[in-house]
């Protein structure tokens, strides 16, 4: 194998690890603090059916966000929603033989020009960042960047289409690593661009703002039921004071 | 230390989100708190020399003991949706005072000491030392959150600032540093009960005076009753109803209510506070010891129900926290919730035609409603989705026969904070609390001018307090507030039935 290929192969087996067990762990840790007070925000549901009902609009609709600036809810429903066309369409990658519904023409397309809508809607945060005196305000350099980043994973992967490369080839390499029988890696230098930027992704993502994702189905704002008067909610470290005294 | 003299904002038609104006309320902080009432609610006198490593440590303590807290530090994307949805924001333009921008006074110091690129690349995502300039903002800029939860509403991530800055005053407890406000109020209420310091010979000769007054004005002998046993109702209200303009006038109304549905009911010398500044200063012990007071008194009285009065902070306490606090409340009557709010009486009561109303008495004025927001963003009233916000507005169009709401966008989960809510309602803050109160005051003239609004009935002890002031200050009349209870009592048919 070559060095280039031992290289990647490395690479995202770091990243991986990096992402699952590190990801894996927050969530942990989130899933072990209590929340010790009631906390959730109108219109705050009664029912865990209730809140699941409020999780999946936030999530698909980003039904707070819409309600706060219509130009970053634009700019960022669309850079994520195009994000899940794209990651569709390269379920192809991991998948042998391809699911069938992920080789329809139709899922391949929208994966591809969800690309272009990616580098869109990434440019529209961006200049928001820019030129929204409040939001250049809290930007630090790591926003900018983490911006730039994504940007350079949709850009790079939208420039394939001109440099091509050895599509079985890459897939090779990634049921390689999925199945430990390694394969080499076509060397084309789009490619390894793209790829290193994913990886990179990858390994900041649990040391990252990214933990918003996980962060939201955590959030108690917008994740308890509404039934303080109905049943006693407490913490275990409450109980402590309560027994201690 | 006289106020210093701030440039008044001027009242627009429309209210518009201003330029960042760097620093422009850095110089403003409240007092800070003696020695004597640091350490009666067990903190430390004055700021302590190994201040920087105890601090993190309550805050390393705080992180494992509110979800809210770590997953609200974790999660910000720094999408900036939230950054004109503050009062305060909007009234003195600091950029600080943008919701993310307080968060990120405390983010900076999480990131420099409890994560790994904080640690190695501080730069890079601003994570910063825990300095005593830090501190210092810290202390300015946590009392500049009235705890309003607005930006909570809108961000996309559910992010309260609230949680934040409530931790990071009881950081600053922890240290020494503590606000003189809150902390004289919280040392009152755990020595004698209330707010207001007023001790019970004091309270029941109050209670008499107003017995007198009610007698005199309607010829009826309305009771204020206090500390009787075996009482129907042990009704929880904000000191200030005893005392305070337009306060008073609610409690009379709630007597009215209770007069008029044969209702027995008493108040309590022991609990003789609504208002639970325990969690302004982000403390679950206070505000503990606190509840349990109004737990205490229950028992003691042999009360079936407990009622609160019209106080928004206190509703949220009791609405969302008693029973966590202080409960389980398996010795009252089980028919009813626990607690109640006065409006989810009267609004009950009013429905079972038991209350009857000539909204012609109050037709001498034209009202709005003002949503105090820990009523409207932090509880529920009647168990019906939204109640908190339909309950006191059926009251109110059953009371009177002009009414306009202020336009969405600064009422119900919108609405605007007061200004002067969170621990802040104190004359050393006055130049935030005017400037904070500016987009209520905006909405409000709009009203005034498009349908001839003449008052604002509220439900909260400190916005009445807060609007009194406000009002006078942005030119409209002192008692243009009115307590919505004043509304019931004027328009309530009263019968001569004796209790
Ligand atoms: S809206 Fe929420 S996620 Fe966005 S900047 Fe404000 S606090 Fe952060
Ligand atoms: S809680 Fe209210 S006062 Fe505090 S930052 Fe949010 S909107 Fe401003």
């Amino acid at each position: 194998m070559s060095f280039v290929t031992i290289f990647y192969v490395i690479l995202f087996y770091l990243a991986a690890i990096i992402l699952f067990v590190g990801l894996g762990y927050r969530i942990y840790e989130y899933a072990i603090i209590p929340a010790p007070l009631k906390i959730p925000t109108p219109p705050a549901p009664k029912t865990i059916q209730g809140v699941a009902a409020r999780l999946i609009r936030e999530v698909v609709f980003f039904e707070s966000l819409f309600s706060a600036t219509k130009w970053t809810w634009l700019f960022g429903w669309l850079f994520h929603f195009a994000l899940l066309l794209a990651a569709f369409r390269h379920l192809r990658y991991f998948t042998d033989p391809v699911w069938g519904w992920v080789s329809w023409e139709i899922v391949q397309a929208a994966g591809h020009y969800g690309g272009y809508v990616m580098v869109f809607g990434l440019f529209g945060l961006l200049s928001r960042r820019i030129f929204v005196d409040r939001v250049r305000y809290i930007s630090s350099p790591s926003d900018y960047l983490m911006l730039i980043l994504i940007i350079g994973i949709a850009v790079s992967g939208l420039m394939m289409k001109w440099f091509q490369t050895d599509i079985v080839a890459v897939k090779q390499f990634f049921l390689g690593l999925m199945y430990f029988k390694w394969a080499e890696l076509p060397t084309d230098l789009v490619l390894l661009v793209h790829l290193s930027l994913v990886a990179l992704l990858m390994i900041i993502f649990p040391y990252s703002k990214l933990l918003h994702a996980p962060g939201l189905f955590f959030s108690p704002t917008r994740n308890q039921t509404d039934t303080s008067r109905d049943q006693r909610h407490i913490s275990d470290w409450a109980k402590k004071i309560e027994s201690q005294k | 230390m006289a106020v210093k003299e701030f440039e008044k904002p001027t009242l627009k038609d429309y209210t518009s989100i201003p330029s960042v104006e760097k620093d422009a309320t850095s110089h403003l902080a409240p007092f800070k708190s003696k020695e004597e009432f640091q350490s009666s609610l067990g903190y430390p006198g004055e700021l302590v020399d190994n201040w920087q490593e105890i601090a993190l440590d309550k805050m390393g303590d705080l992180l494992k003991k509110y979800r809210s807290l770590r997953v609200y530090l974790d999660s910000c994307m720094q999408c900036g949706a939230c950054t004109d949805k503050c009062h305060y924001y909007l009234g003195t333009k600091d950029p600080n005072n943008m919701p993310v921008g307080r968060q990120n006074l405390m983010r900076g110091v999480y990131r420099r000491y409890f994560t790994l690129p904080g640690k190695y690349l501080p730069k890079l995502v601003g994570a910063v030392d825990f300095t005593k300039e830090v501190l210092d903002e810290w202390y300015s800029y946590y009392h500049q959150c009235s705890q309003c939860r607005r930006c909570a509403v809108f961000c996309p991530i559910g992010i309260d600032t609230a949680e934040i800055s409530m931790a990071a005053r009881e950081i600053m407890d922890s240290v020494g540093v503590g606000q003189k406000y809150c902390n004289e109020i919280i040392g009152k209420v755990h020595k004698i009960g209330n707010n207001l310091g007023l001790p019970e010979p004091a309270l029941a000769n109050t209670l008499e005076g107003l017995e007198e007054d009610v007698k005199d004005e309607i010829n009826i002998d309305v009771k204020f009753p206090l500390d009787v046993k075996d009482s129907d109702v042990l009704l929880i209200t904000p000191s200030a109803d005893f005392f305070a303009e337009p306060h008073v006038d609610g409690l009379i109304g709630y007597a009215k209510v209770f007069h008029q549905a044969g209702i027995s009911w008493t108040l309590s010398s022991h609990a003789s506070e609504a208002a639970n500044f325990g969690m302004f200063i982000g403390s679950y012990d206070n505000m503990r010891k606190l509840a349990l007071r109004i737990r205490e008194a229950a028992l003691e009285l042999n009360v079936k129900r407990i009622i609160f009065g019209e106080c928004g902070h206190a509703w949220r306490v009791a609405y969302s926290f008693l029973n966590t606090l202080a409960g389980p409340f398996d010795f009252l009557d089980s028919r009813y919730p626990v607690p109640q709010h006065i409006c989810e009486l009267t609004y009950d009561l009013m429905n079972r035609n038991v209350l009857k109303f000539d909204k012609s008495a109050n037709d001498d004025m034209t009202l709005t409603y003002h949503d105090s927001c820990n009523v409207a963003r932090a509880s529920n009233m009647g168990d019906i989705l939204g109640g908190q916000f339909s309950v006191p507005r059926d009251i109110i169009k059953a009371t009177v026969n002009n009414f306009y709401d202020m336009e969405e966008e600064s009422i119900k989960e919108k609405t605007y904070c007061c200004g002067g809510g969170g621990g802040l309602l104190t004359d050393d803050l006055i130049e935030l609390r005017m400037k904070g109160a500016l987009p209520r005051m905006e909405a409000l003239k709009r009203v005034v001018d498009d349908h001839g609004v003449t008052h604002m009935a509220a439900i909260c002890a400190i916005c009445k307090s807060q609007f009194s002031k406000a009002f006078q200050y942005y030119g409209f009349e002192l008692d243009q507030i009115i307590s919505l209870h004043q509304l019931v009592g004027n328009a309530l048919i009263m019968n001569k039935k004796e209790l």
